[in-house]
């Protein structure tokens, strides 16, 4: 096995370079906000924003990130005191939290699209559903990274490169809830305000 | 089942049906010798499943050097078709398939060319410059270079399943959309980037980090060498570029695959958003390219006019200016969409200001010439062709850069002719260049200086033929992209002169290609030592042909020029050998693209069950990559000694 410095070298490599790929994925998200303001009016006849969007479900799905952002926040103090059952409780917890999030989303996406608003329908919902989607796809990526965790964490233990691994999805999972309240702010409450 | 792919998908067209069987013959000729010399286990052992950066580097190379000989005879096709058929019936060449020809060679020129010769050296020479061992995340790397081959084999597939895009380089909608390209060919174009495309922006995440993380001891930022800062600067133009691109082909592809209507010509789609948002990306993407081209340039007249380099300071400044300039530039692609004077007048400004930099390494490149003890080697020859042909670039450049000028030139052959000056006469030069210098650290031999020259006179005149004609033709009115025009236009003479040029264009690389085969043969006679030049940078430190591991010892660097600082103070690298930890050979790179690859032919064609299928693959394929164990292995410090000795040994 690598020896500690060593470990310590290939950890601060990791975050480092897990820093930039997020900053890259941060443009993406850029290019689809900017393609979404440019699009937002684009309404081509059809529901505008305030015409479409329930807050209350956008609120509940905002604090339920918010809470998993915590939950996983919880996880990485547990690996701090290399305590395991506080890490599986945590993460279950993330993983409930996620799940539920995906649930509303998907729902209020269903409801839409049965009541003819889909994405076909004007470049306004195009630009909707995909930045939207956008984030759901990477939480849905970042349940299956939690799932392998915690598959791991039962096998193994915490082994450093599992402390490595649970770090970066920290990182990850923050950045999502950072890019969620964009979207709630500028998709949302800046759309149902309009 | 098979979505749209059926029989009817092969070609008919005499010259696409024999581009196809001449492409499976020498395909499966490769596969024969292979077979029959036994050597399938040799190749994926010693180069498919390796995590050497150089072995990674070198097949980037080759992989872009077989996309030079499609894309080149593809440009001698249009070349044949506008001197000699434009104004009859009788072309061998039809008009849609000429409109896949011009898309097909701007999109393999600039993605599977440029960007292949530029990673393949950046791969082959940033862990040897910056004095590591490796790159900072080898499998990632690896992944890097097969997802680029991925995107490769569509391109290629598409000759021989289907069509390929017939919307140009950049696919502009509505051309592109559904409506007015209902085939495949958009499609193809598509995924072939998106896939290579990911893999670019993975190599940038990797080289940064590697150039952040992985420098030798005491190198700081102000002691790299100028290839590495311009290495630095092109790796964060891909990380900002990179994502925009991604971003723009995946709402292109929903609009043709699921409706949507991001682009489209109706129901509130912008396509005058697309071309904002590919140029967002495609402006910096030029500088991506151009700026490995000048660091290369700024090694080779180092060391060929054995002076350290002019100006390094001024030098650093300047790419970090053009990095950060080049993302003020995009609109000054189309002037002509009208989003007013003001709008029109920031962008010409800030694109006369860009120039300013790149102005100022090129004094600093002739001042680095001034009282040096210049040697006229191949390298320093591509240097000097580049400095007048990317000056006639520059200026035809600015010149465009003025909206009101640009109105009367715009889409026209004037524009083709100056992006050609800037790729062939600064981009590609600059690559020959650092093919020509570094070759010997590689290989172990020189290249036959005569042949190089030869073909460095070739490409320069040839180039000069095919193009500077085109200036003359866009300003007597000549469009991009013509298949036909009439005779009385008065056109066909320069025509004729452009493509006479290309021909010699074509000589210069049949002398590369001879250049290489003969210094092959003469190999023995031709022999290199580690150091053949004279060499400044650390990649000539090490000794030739180089470990696995780069360096034996790693110690630490004083100066900028460190081994030329190591060679005036009398220092030799330590022996005091450790054990060194390598990666072990993976062969995670492979099948990760070969599921991407499917799973961007399976879109292209609406197989959706096989779409489906490889991506629960793909993901299952990462995940088994990250929690694979035991993926290094250690080379003892007495191995390490006895590999020094062996190769000091070599040296003599």
């Amino acid at each position: 096995m690598s020896e500690p410095h060593e470990e310590q070298a290939i950890l601060n490599r990791s975050s480092v370079g897990f820093w930039i790929y997020l900053m890259t994925d941060c443009l993406l998200f850029a290019s689809l906000f900017a393609t979404f303001a440019v699009l937002r009016n684009a309404t081509a006849g059809g529901p505008a924003g305030s015409d479409i969007f329930e807050l209350p479900l956008v609120l509940t799905e905002t604090v339920i990130l918010l809470l998993s952002s915590f939950t996983c926040g919880m996880a990485l103090l547990g690996l701090k005191t290399k305590n395991i059952r506080q890490i599986f409780i945590a993460l279950g917890a993330t993983y409930i939290l996620g799940v539920a999030f995906l649930s509303i989303e998907v729902a209020e996406f269903a409801k839409l699209i049965s009541e003819g608003h889909s994405w076909q329908q004007s470049a306004f919902l195009s630009a909707f559903f995909t930045l939207v989607a956008t984030h759901g796809l990477h939480i849905l990526a970042g349940l299956i990274w939690l799932v392998v965790l915690v598959v791991v964490l039962s096998r193994k233990g915490i082994t450093p490169k599992f402390a490595r691994q649970l770090t970066l999805f920290g990182l990850f999972w923050h950045f999502l809830d950072l890019v969620w309240i964009f979207i709630f702010t500028v998709v949302y409450l800046m759309g149902v305000a309009a | 089942m098979f979505g749209r792919l059926w029989f009817d998908a092969i070609p008919h067209d005499p010259i696409a049906l024999s581009a196809v069987i001449g492409g499976a013959v020498g395909g499966l000729a490769v596969l024969a010798y292979l077979t029959y010399f036994k050597k399938w286990g040799w190749l994926w052992r010693e180069w498919l499943t390796s995590l050497d950066p150089k072995k990674i580097g070198i097949m980037y190379i080759i992989v872009a050097v077989i996309m030079l000989l499609r894309a080149g005879v593809e440009a001698g096709l249009m070349r044949l078709q506008q001197a000699v058929f434009a104004a009859s019936d009788m072309s061998p060449i039809h008009a849609d398939h000429f409109q896949q020809l011009f898309s097909a060679h701007g999109t393999i020129m600039i993605f599977f060319v440029a960007m292949g010769l530029v990673f393949g050296l950046i791969n082959l020479l940033v862990p040897l410059m910056i004095g590591a061992r490796d790159v900072a995340f080898p499998l990632l790397n690896s992944i890097s270079f097969w997802l680029f081959a991925a995107g490769f084999a569509l391109i290629n597939v598409s000759m021989a399943l289907g069509e390929f895009s017939t919307a140009g380089w950049l696919a502009y909608p509505p051309l592109s959309t559904l409506e007015y390209s209902p085939g495949v060919g958009v499609d193809y174009w598509i995924w072939s980037l998106q896939i290579s495309g990911i893999g670019t922006l993975l190599s940038g995440v990797n080289f940064l980090v590697t150039i952040f993380m992985m420098r030798r001891k005491g190198m700081t930022l102000m002691k790299m060498p100028i290839f590495v800062w311009t290495v630095l600067a092109s790796m964060l133009l891909v990380i900002f570029a990179f994502p925009i691109l991604t971003a723009t082909l995946g709402m292109l592809s929903l609009d043709r695959t699921i409706g949507t209507h991001f682009f489209t010509s109706d129901l509130g789609g912008n396509p005058m958003m697309y071309v904002n948002l590919i140029w967002a990306w495609g402006h910096p993407e030029v500088y991506i390219l151009i700026l490995p081209a000048f660091g290369i340039f700024s090694e080779v007249v180092a060391t060929f006019s054995r002076k350290r380099l002019f100006g390094y300071t001024s030098m650093v400044y300047a790419i970090m200016a053009i990095a950060v300039l080049s993302f003020t530039v995009w609109l000054h692609h189309f002037f002509t969409m009208g989003a007013g004077a003001n709008v029109n007048a920031f962008f010409g400004i800030m694109t006369m200001i860009i120039s300013i930099p790149t102005g100022v390494k090129v004094f600093n490149w002739l001042f680095t010439m001034f009282r040096g003890r210049i040697s006229f080697k191949t390298p320093m020859l591509w240097f000097m062709g580049f400095v007048v042909t990317f000056t006639i670039g520059g200026v035809t450049g600015v010149l465009m850069a003025v909206p009101g000028i640009d109105y009367q030139v715009h889409n026209s052959l004037f524009l083709v002719a100056h992006f050609h000056n800037m790729i062939i006469g600064g981009v590609l030069f600059g690559l020959f260049a650092g093919l020509a210098y570094w070759w010997p650290k590689f290989t172990g031999f020189y290249l036959h200086e005569g042949l190089g020259k030869a073909a460095f006179w070739c490409w320069l005149f040839g180039f000069l033929l095919a193009f500077m004609p085109l200036y003359i033709l866009g300003f007597m009115g000549a469009v991009r992209r013509l298949d036909s025009y009439d005779p009385s236009m008065g056109w066909q003479g320069l025509f004729i002169v452009a493509g006479v040029g290309v021909l010699v264009i074509a000589l210069g690389l049949f002398f590369q290609f001879l250049q290489i085969a003969y210094s092959i043969w003469k190999r023995k006679e031709l022999a290199a030592g580690p150091d053949p030049w004279n060499g400044r940078t650390l990649e000539w430190a090490t000794s030739t042909p180089i470990p696995e591991y780069n360096f034996a010892t790693l110690d630490a660097v004083k100066e900028k020029d460190a081994f030329w600082d190591m060679k005036q103070s009398f220092r030799k690298s330590s022996t005091d050998y450790q054990a060194i930890t390598l990666p072990k050979n993976r062969a995670d790179g492979i099948y990760i693209a070969v599921a991407s690859g499917i799973i961007g032919f399976a879109i292209v064609w609406h197989i959706w069950w096989a779409a489906a299928v490889a991506l629960v693959a793909l993901i299952a394929l990462i995940i088994i990559a990250t929690m694979k164990e035991d993926t290094e292995y250690t080379v003892s410090a007495k191995e390490v000694a006895a590999i020094e000795a062996e190769l000091q040994g070599v040296k003599t």
